[in-house]
């Protein structure tokens, strides 16, 4: 009966750690590992948000030099119906040496090529620029100009000065008829 | 010592205080009970007890069956009856594609603003919008209803015990009250305005039979549409709205309760090894 | 404090020799639930559902603070944002079922502690306190998962939060302004769900708070055993890592697989379908019913129809609180030096015939409607509740004989073989 005695020692405990306890505590940290994924993922965009709606805009009521903001995915979405004189600004500018080289065609839809949208978000940290509505500043290049950091737009919203590092941002559009687009 | 005495002899006063008065109670209910005629109860019937294909553990949807169930939903509930918590994007679930989800979604009117004027009005629906309700408010659904409002459907198989078996049911359950029951339970006779229905508890319901003639829904898949078939479709479709997460909830059940199973068995072979050094040899 | 023949921790590697000395937590870790502590080795499977209650504390905290990241506490939207939850967060579904499910879990293990705790009288000197703070416990377990079972906004949150502050309406004078103020309005609403939520989110990190001192109360004295006898030399002890954490690991395995086969199985089973309606202030479901863990003192609540110079409402609502409240007073009520309830006959056959047919027909009769048989059954085993803690323990204790000790939990274990037991450390250790 003397191999009875409840005092085992640390090494008989350690010597019998063998196949059987390490696939057991095994078992438990992968069952821990599973569960981390639902309660990681369930943060990501829910499915409503996923499906979240394109954004239809009509253009036809844009005036030359104006801009209207819309939403989409909920960020402001800036529609601008360029002047002569701010397209040849832009043109004059699609070989400067630019910090993103971009050409207006490039931003612009074959055959409304006086309809520029963006992304209202500046490229830096996701200020909204100005430069959309009347009366705003539209910064050193005559496009948008963003107040928190001071990074200046070209009239095609390409980063020209400042900290942004990337143009305004295009997103994915299409014409669905002469006078809407449909964003998404 | 004292004062453990003394506490002893207060919860016992306490103890007998709160015991006589339970037991006064009781002689007065046994009293009463004995003198006065029990309020009797009318005599619903339990949900049919039906089969369905996402029963049981491993049971899965019958798409082609939430498919008419939609239809049935659409051409006849709809009239009354929300489903406010679906949207329609979420008929994909159903087998349907993207572009007919598009569609089905731009026939429906869905409330909206008219982007000139700022005005109420009502627009085509996205796949986004959610099924619209037939009233603007409760109040007019009251009023076009003879003031029952019809419940919202989304999760009315969950919002009933056996929901999707009642359902059916009552669907199926419609016609006059019995000789015998009538005979019995003079109260159970509908009132003006209310239809007889066995499954319903108090047997009396607002809502007639929405279902009433073969063929009343056409099927697209040329399945004959008898009411006991459409009433099991809608009931199929209903379970679907209100969760919609129910086969993949049992899909992700199956592995992880193998692998608890398996983990279970190790950690007892682990705790019997480790507890042989100190068990008592038989 | 701890038994002579504990293990002492050893820091072996750098690290741990500077935790060791800057913050030991390593140490305290292996103090409390590791190879330092010195624990009955003739535990039974009924001292798992401590850990086990632990480890639902955490599951509802995890899942708890997961939930609250999609819901929104308003009476317009909380319905529609629970639905969110089940329908488009990603495993939305999975975190509120295992929340729901988690809580009736939490509620069985408890159930079972508290039970285990009652039949061997581990309320008993010198562990009074763990006892006391248990309760504490309890009552905030009670009051945290009523808050919750509000927050969908069903019809049975919204009419059990009517039902409930409605208790407090049956004070006399006082009673309508303390409802009212409780629900910062006259009938539930958002004043009243805001509330709910930010308590709902607060008790459970109390409740962990008193959990601690739970532990620590326990370690003063060590843990009990089913002979009731206290430890006497190191033979009658085992470290509690690995013996125990590999036996609360297998317990650990049982109880999730139980846990997990009704949240995805059948994840509804112990809900009520009336919740799955959206509250609605203008009517009443046909039975107005707690969730399952709350029937026995709902039945106890509802026993009292009669006025006897209180009135019939005020008399429940005493009665409710005080079946909860005279735990408090049990470690002086039953004054039996003997713990365990395996060698008192008279106690052991209270408990079984008495005690526990009495807790079954409690709680039958609280989910049941307020009709006959249910009320006078559930006024006989209110009766019978009430005797049992506050007449009967108190007096079997002085009457009865109990049956003979083992000298020693390792006889116990091992038979009467006393040759190895009698060793010169078998002085008692109280």
């Amino acid at each position: 009966m003397a191999d009875t005695t409840a005092t085992a020692n640390p090494e008989d405990g350690v010597r019998r750690r063998d196949f059987l306890d390490i696939a057991a505590v095994s078992a438990a940290g992968i069952g821990g590992l599973a569960v981390v994924y639902p309660l990681v993922t369930q943060m990501a965009p829910s499915k409503d948000v996923l499906a979240a709606s394109s954004t239809e805009v009509d253009v036809s009521g844009i005036e030359p030099g104006q801009a209207i903001k819309a939403v989409f995915r909920k960020q402001p979405l800036f529609v601008k119906r360029l002047t002569p004189e701010e397209i040849a600004a832009a043109q004059r500018d699609d070989n400067a040496g630019l910090r993103d080289p971009q050409t207006l065609a490039e931003r612009t839809k074959e055959g409304h090529g006086d309809i520029l949208v963006t992304m209202g978000v500046c490229t830096h940290l996701g200020c909204v620029p100005l430069g959309a509505a009347e009366g705003e500043v539209k910064g050193e290049y005559g496009g948008y100009f963003c107040p928190c950091h001071g990074s200046h737009y070209d009239t095609a919203g390409r980063i020209r000065k400042g900290p942004a590092p990337t143009n305004l941002e295009v997103p994915e559009y299409e014409f669905t008829s002469e006078t809407v687009i449909q964003v998404g | 010592m004292l004062k453990l005495l003394s506490v002893r002899l207060v919860a016992i006063l306490v103890g007998l205080g709160f015991a006589l008065v339970a037991l006064y109670a009781f002689v007065i209910g046994a009293y009463n009970a004995a003198t006065e005629e029990p309020a009797g109860h009318l005599p619903y019937e339990k949900p049919m007890d039906l089969s369905w294909s996402f029963d049981g553990p491993f049971g899965k949807w019958d798409q082609t069956q939430l498919q008419r169930g939609l239809k049935v939903y659409d051409e006849v509930c709809s009239a009354c009856h929300s489903l406010k918590f679906v949207a329609f994007r979420d008929l994909e679930q159903l087998g349907y594609s993207e572009a007919q989800v598009k569609a089905y979604a731009a026939a429906k009117q869905v409330p909206g603003i008219d982007p000139n004027t700022g005005e109420a009005t009502m627009r085509a629906g996205l796949p986004t919008d959610y099924f619209p309700s037939p009233y603007p408010n409760n109040v007019a659904a009251a009023a076009a209803n003879n003031n029952a409002i019809p419940p919202d459907l989304s999760l009315m198989t969950k919002a009933r015990g056996d929901g999707t078996n009642y359902v059916a049911s009552l669907l199926m359950g419609y016609g006059p009250p019995s000789e015998e029951l009538l005979a019995e339970h003079p109260e159970a006779a509908p009132g003006p305005g209310l239809h007889h229905n066995p499954y319903f508890p108090n047997l009396n319901l607002a809502m007639a039979a929405p279902l009433t003639t073969a063929g009343q829904v056409t099927y697209d898949d040329g399945t004959e549409a008898t009411i006991e078939q459409m009433s099991k479709d809608v009931a199929a479709f209903l379970t679907w709205t209100a969760e919609p997460t129910l086969v993949k909830r049992k899909q992700t059940g199956w592995p992880v309760l193998i692998f608890l199973l398996f983990a279970t068995v190790l950690a007892y072979m682990s705790k019997r090894q480790i507890w042989a050094a100190v068990k008592p040899k038989k | 404090m701890s038994f002579p023949w504990a293990r002492q921790y050893e820091p072996k590697n750098a690290v741990t020799k500077f935790l060791d000395e800057k913050l030991p937590l390593p140490r305290l870790v292996y103090n409390a639930v590791g190879a330092g502590y010195p624990v009955p080795r003739n535990l039974s499977y009924f001292w798992n559902f401590g850990v086990l209650a632990g480890f639902f504390l955490v599951v509802q905290i995890v899942t708890g603070v997961v939930l609250a990241m999609h819901y929104a506490a308003n009476a317009q939207v909380a319905f529609a944002t629970t639905e969110h939850i089940m329908r488009d967060v990603n495993w939305g579904w999975l975190m509120r079922y295992a929340h729901a499910n988690g809580a009736s879990f939490f509620f069985i293990v408890v159930y079972l502690h508290i039970f285990r705790g009652l039949f061997y009288s581990s309320y008993k000197a010198p562990r009074e306190m763990i006892w006391l703070l248990g309760v504490v416990i309890f009552l905030l377990m009670m009051a945290t998962a009523f808050m919750g079972y509000v927050l969908p906004w069903g019809q049975m949150s919204f009419w059990g939060a009517k039902v409930i502050t409605g208790l407090f309406g049956a004070i006399p004078l006082v009673g309508e302004p303390i409802q009212i103020w409780l629900l910062g309005g006259f009938a539930p609403d958002n004043a009243a769900l805001n509330r709910f939520f930010s308590l709902h989110f607060l008790l459970p990190f109390v409740i962990a708070g008193v959990v601690i001192l739970h532990i620590w109360a326990l370690h003063i004295p060590g843990s009990s055993n089913p002979t009731g006898v206290e430890v006497k030399s190191e033979s009658d002890t085992v470290p509690f890592h690995p013996y125990y954490t590999a036996k609360d690991g297998f317990g650990l395995g049982i109880a999730l697989l139980a846990y997990f086969a009704l949240v995805f199985f059948l994840p509804n089973a112990l809900g009520h379908p009336d919740n799955y309606i959206e509250a609605n202030p203008l009517s009443t479901p046909a039975h107005i019913v707690p969730e399952w863990y709350f029937w026995p003192f709902y039945a106890i609540l509802r026993a009292f129809t009669v006025d006897f110079i209180l009135p019939a409402k005020l008399w429940g609502v005493i009665a409710m609180f005080a079946s909860i409240l005279l735990w408090f007073f049990l470690p002086w009520l039953d004054k039996s030096p003997v713990r365990s309830g395996h060698y008192r006959p008279l106690f052991r056959k209270f408990f079984w015939f008495g005690l526990i047919p009495a807790m079954i027909v409690l709680f039958i009769c609280g989910g049941a409607p307020a009709e006959e048989p249910y009320v006078m059954l559930s006024q006989i085993a209110t009766a019978y509740y009430f005797i049992h803690f506050l007449v009967i323990l108190p007096i079997i204790s002085s009457v009865e004989k109990p049956e003979e000790l083992p000298y020693s939990i390792t006889e116990a274990v091992l038979g009467s073989d006393k040759k190895m037991v009698k060793g010169e450390n078998a002085e008692p250790a109280v």
